[in-house]
């Protein structure tokens, strides 16, 4: 069951609505509100007068917008595109049967599966390790590009394409947690040894970096420009 | 004093401001504007609360002291915990990126258990504030994002499908552990400890914190 919260039970709120042009709910920059990131209270918005303000509530910094949002995106995204290239070309894996050893990567490690039936597991995996990081690049890219021409296209599917880079992003992790497993369980030396290559660092790191990429994205600002 | 206005709700996603209502057990109030939750009434009262972090507690101790694969090969065997798995990153070239896994699936998720036992364990009292209560609660929403158990717990079971084909592989007690504290994990540490702050509210002098 869902339900809006009432918008205009409140006497300030309701009046700035029906001065507002359009249809929408009043913002919170504009009726002189900001609300703390961390604890969600609703404080007065005083930043113009003193620099830095904490919340009342919890201690935390206020502030209107996550501070050089688009910038801090930008170069994290880059930053994680970049080392993408090495996470997929370089090992991330050695496995060793009776002296005769192999490397793999993350595809060569999904083509196996699929080489050998197991088209379920190849696809989760092709799903976390591919998919997932793939999509979080364009769909950061797309945000980032549309949000910086302040375009009101399509702003709800935009904020809901946010919520899920969010909520799909760190299950990229899968891939560094299958290795670390596998490396943890097949070690009997000589026989069968299996041991994490530097490709899996590199593939981390860029989930890591995607991850920090889409908090520093601040969402609001994707309704920050002005109606067409 | 700073004013606060704690009869408003800010959409976190789109800025759009709303006056609180009070929801129905199970209701949940969504941004009109962007479809974002606003916030849930939440299903849980302290005392539940608080037993089902006992729970996650014990889940995670067994999902950290037993195993959570056994292999055997030629009459080898050998067997891993979440520890041994993340140290076993440690070694070689990648080693590095065994500390933000052991993070992950280890430490933020410990953290995030011992940091609820404590808020909820003084707020039972009468609504009282835990000594660092505003410290713990700006960690429990950090934390969040980087507590990766469901992840692990895949990981797991992916490692088992990939190694039943080359050894004998038996689950361990910690693959159940694990299970049941993603489960519990997800309960007790979700978005929604916000209503917290305005539990733990009741129990202070009037006015305080307040404009
Ligand atoms: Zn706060
Ligand atoms: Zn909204």
């Amino acid at each position: 069951m869902s339900r809006p919260a009432a918008p205009d039970a409140h006497g300030s709120v309701a009046h700035q609505r029906e001065e507002a042009p359009m249809s929408r709910p009043a913002r919170a920059l504009d009726l002189g509100l900001v609300s703390c990131h961390a604890c969600g209270l609703v404080c007065e918005d005083v930043l113009e007068r003193q620099g830095r303000v904490p919340c009342p509530r919890c201690g935390a910094a206020l502030h209107r917008r996550k501070p050089d949002s688009l910038a801090r995106t930008w170069a994290l995204l880059i930053a994680a595109l970049i080392l993408y290239i090495p996470a997929n070309v370089l090992p991330v894996m050695y496995t060793s049967l009776l002296g005769s050893g192999s490397d793999s990567t993350i595809l060569s490690g999904v083509v196996a599966f699929w080489s050998t039936g197991s088209y379920g597991i190849a696809l989760v995996i092709f799903i976390a390790s591919v998919a997932v990081p793939c999509g979080k690049f364009l769909s950061l890219g797309l945000l980032l590009a549309s949000t910086r021409r302040g375009s009101s296209w399509a702003r709800r599917e935009r904020s809901k394409l946010y919520r899920m880079v969010e909520v799909v992003g760190y299950w990229s992790m899968l891939d560094v947690l299958v290795v670390a497993v596998v490396a943890a369980l097949i070690r009997f030396h000589g026989l069968a040894d299996i041991e994490p290559r530097v490709g899996i660092l590199y593939f981390g790191v860029v989930v890591i970096l995607t991850m920090l990429s889409a908090m520093s994205f601040d969402p609001r600002l994707i309704w920050d420009g002005k109606d067409e | 004093m700073l004013k606060s206005f704690t009869n408003l709700v800010v959409c976190e996603h789109c800025d759009a401001t709303y006056t609180r209502v009070a929801l129905a057990p199970g209701e949940v109030a969504r941004c009109g504007q962007c479809d974002a939750v606003l916030y849930r009434a939440s299903l849980l009262d302290v005392d539940r609360w608080l037993a089902l972090t006992v729970a996650a507690a014990v889940a995670f101790v067994i999902a950290n002291v037993s195993p959570v694969v056994k292999i055997s090969l030629q009459g080898l065997h050998s067997q891993a915990t979440l520890w041994q798995s993340a140290a076993a990153l440690a070694h070689g070239p990648a080693a590095p990126i065994a500390v933000p896994t052991a993070l992950a699936i280890i430490v933020v998720p410990f953290m995030q258990v011992s940091l609820l036992l404590w808020v909820l364990g003084h707020a039972r009292r009468g609504g009282r504030r835990a000594p660092g209560f505003r410290l713990a609660m700006r960690m429990l929403a950090g934390l969040r994002p980087w507590s990766m158990v469901e992840v692990a717990l895949l990981g797991i079971l992916v490692s088992v499908i990939k190694l039943s084909s080359m050894v004998e592989v038996a689950p361990g007690a910690g693959i159940w552990a694990t299970a049941a504290l993603m489960i519990l994990i997800t309960i007790v540490a979700s978005r929604d400890i916000h209503w917290l702050w305005e539990f733990t509210d009741r129990g202070r002098p009037r006015g305080e914190g307040r404009s």
